[in-house]
């Protein structure tokens, strides 16, 4: 073949912008989320309204604030099943720390400290010991709020000392109308999204997700990046935990008990694949903002919160068979 | 010029000999198949040349210079690149990251460095159309045929511009097509004066593209002639012992 006909094929450009959208996962969630708020709009009086709404955004910036780590753990190839402990961890301790008097800024800087020091060893045990993900991180949720038990003596803490009108704000007010967590939940996303696409870091993330092996005999650090993405994991929870704090007025050890079925389920919904390589930063928190959506319209349509569990549950696995169905389609195609 | 010399490189593990007092030598731009049954030590001898483990005997030249080699990594500084069975290459990633993973670009914004995707681009659809490969850079490795996915593993080797290749078994499991395309792959390598090791079953490729041909046999040599003065039947008489030696 001629020099340039190779040169044209090298050149082209297989997919444009709107055929790469429609293949994600991510996208079409955006799409039945949007659908569900317009149906919800349009039956009833009460979604629309800027109380509501702000509600709604406030209720699922935790679980989208953890969401973020979680993607990137997930990408990794890995889960982490603590952050819901660690959130409860991180309260924990900012709350004892206030409560002796000192300010916001140490209870934040211990909170996080503690947050660090459970991803160290989530990231140590699961890289260098090579004990699965799924072991480490399901004991360190029951050694996570354990020690939140223990520091505690699994008393309800709720006075936050002299800045504790400042903790209030931070997890509870709000800034030009938007609740601050959900302030905190978009510049998290903006800047993990930016991570995961213009950093070596986030591109190799996606190739240990994708092939470790390869990963490794490329030379990349898979060890040192393991443990990273595990502190990243920890880190969102523990911020997650400052403002769950400051927006529940008082912290209890059973707080984010069972959340990090919740994180799992907004990063799947999302298209994160739970074998690896695959996960949006978007995704996840679309993700998340559905299942508050559903949640937040069976109350509104005057449905049993009972129902929550099964809808939450059935649209966890429609999302991912709808993409298995279209995955199949065009490997047949 | 010799890019490579073995001399009586031995290797045992235990009271297993896998390779007995091998010795051959590699030119510049020559490409040299290397056939032998399941066990008869092709892999080792593949691994102490790429740096996996040292010999228990012999020396190991590199352009004439002795060198010993302790991790890989010595060896792809010494211009060895290998291209594995399976490629080593994430499905998830586009090509030319591929090519680039592990040693990408980046550029600077202020104090941060993000990854130069143009650059990374630009650079491996250099590298493909060197290849006279038609790989798109952008393309996700997972819609990539066989022989792309091969190019992309090939162009990842051009980036260190080695003197010596080594390619286990490129054309297992791929189409009739695919494997032509290979072929010509190793023939572009040739083309760049880059010494190629061929590890393959399959007789057809080899003789389609080798110079030379050693056989191994239960970790000896037991022949290394030129491709024009032997034949496929010889060749796996060699192999099964059928014939003892050329």
């Amino acid at each position: 073949m001629a020099a340039s006909g190779i040169e044209d094929a090298i050149g082209q450009r297989s997919h444009g912008l709107l055929s790469r959208m429609l293949g994600q996962q991510a996208f079409w969630v955006f799409i039945a989320a949007v659908l569900a708020c317009l149906a919800l709009t349009a039956l009833t009086d009460t979604f629309a309204t800027p109380q509501n709404l702000f509600n709604v955004t406030r209720n699922f910036a935790f679980v989208g604030i953890m969401a973020l780590g979680m993607t990137v753990v997930i990408i990794s190839g890995g889960i982490d099943l603590s952050v819901g402990s660690v959130l409860c961890l991180s309260a924990m301790v900012l709350a004892i720390t206030m409560n002796a008097g000192h300010p916001l800024w140490l209870g934040c800087a211990t909170a996080l400290a503690a947050s660090l020091v459970v991803g160290t060893i989530n990231g140590v045990l699961i890289a260098y010991v090579r004990i699965p993900s799924f072991v480490v991180t399901l004991g360190m949720l029951s050694v996570g709020r354990g020690t939140a038990m223990v520091l505690s003596q699994n008393k309800m803490i709720f006075q936050f000392g002299p800045d504790e009108k400042l903790l209030f704000w931070l997890g509870g007010g709000s800034t030009f109308g938007i609740a601050n967590p959900v302030i905190v939940l978009a510049l998290l996303a903006v800047v993990t999204a930016l991570m995961l696409k213009w950093t070596r870091w986030g591109c190799h993330v996606f190739a240990i997700g994708s092939n470790e092996k390869a990963a490794v005999l490329t030379g990349i650090g898979v060890r040192r990046l393991k443990v990273s993405v595990f502190i990243f994991s920890s880190l969102m929870a523990g911020i997650a935990g400052i403002l769950e704090a400051g927006w529940l007025g008082g912290v209890t050890t059973n707080l984010g008990q069972s959340m990090e079925l919740g994180v799992i389920a907004a990063t799947v919904i999302g298209g994160a694949n739970l074998m690896g390589g695959a996960g949006t930063v978007f995704g996840s928190v679309v993700g998340a903002a559905l299942i508050e959506v559903i949640r937040n319209s069976l109350i509104l349509l005057g449905i049993s919160t009972f129902w929550q569990g099964i809808f939450v549950g059935s649209f966890i696995v429609i999302a991912v068979a709808f993409d298995r169905i279209r995955a199949n389609r065009e490997s047949d195609g | 010029m010799t890019a490579l010399r073995l001399e009586n490189v031995s290797k045992h593990f235990g009271a297993i000999h896998a390779l007995n007092d091998v010795s051959l030598s590699l030119s510049a731009g020559e490409v040299v198949g290397l056939m032998g049954d399941n066990g008869a030590g092709k892999s080792t001898l593949v691994k102490i040349i790429a740096g996996n483990y040292p010999p228990s005997n012999g020396r190991i030249f590199i352009k004439e210079q002795q060198t010993t080699f302790h991790r890989p990594v010595e060896a792809r500084q010494h211009g060895i690149e290998i291209v594995y069975q399976d490629l080593a290459l994430c499905d998830n990633l586009s090509a030319a990251v591929n090519v680039f993973l592990g040693r990408e670009l980046t550029r600077s914004i202020g104090p941060l460095k993000i990854l130069d995707y143009a650059a990374m681009n630009a650079a491996a659809a250099c590298l493909f159309k060197d290849l006279r490969s038609e790989t798109r850079p952008r393309d996700l490795v997972r819609q990539m045929s066989g022989g792309q996915r091969q190019a992309v593993a090939i162009a990842r080797t051009r980036l260190s511009n080695p003197d010596i290749v080594l390619m286990d078994e490129p054309t297992a499991a791929i189409s009739v097509r695919q494997v032509a395309e290979v072929l010509n792959l190793i023939r572009e390598l040739r083309r760049h004066g880059i010494a190629v090791v061929l590890i393959s079953h399959r007789m057809p490729d080899v003789f389609a593209v080798a110079d030379r041909i050693i056989v191994l046999r239960r970790g000896n040599k037991v022949a290394d002639k030129p491709t024009a003065d032997t034949s496929p039947e010889e060749i796996t008489g060699i192999i099964t012992g059928a014939i003892e030696r050329a």
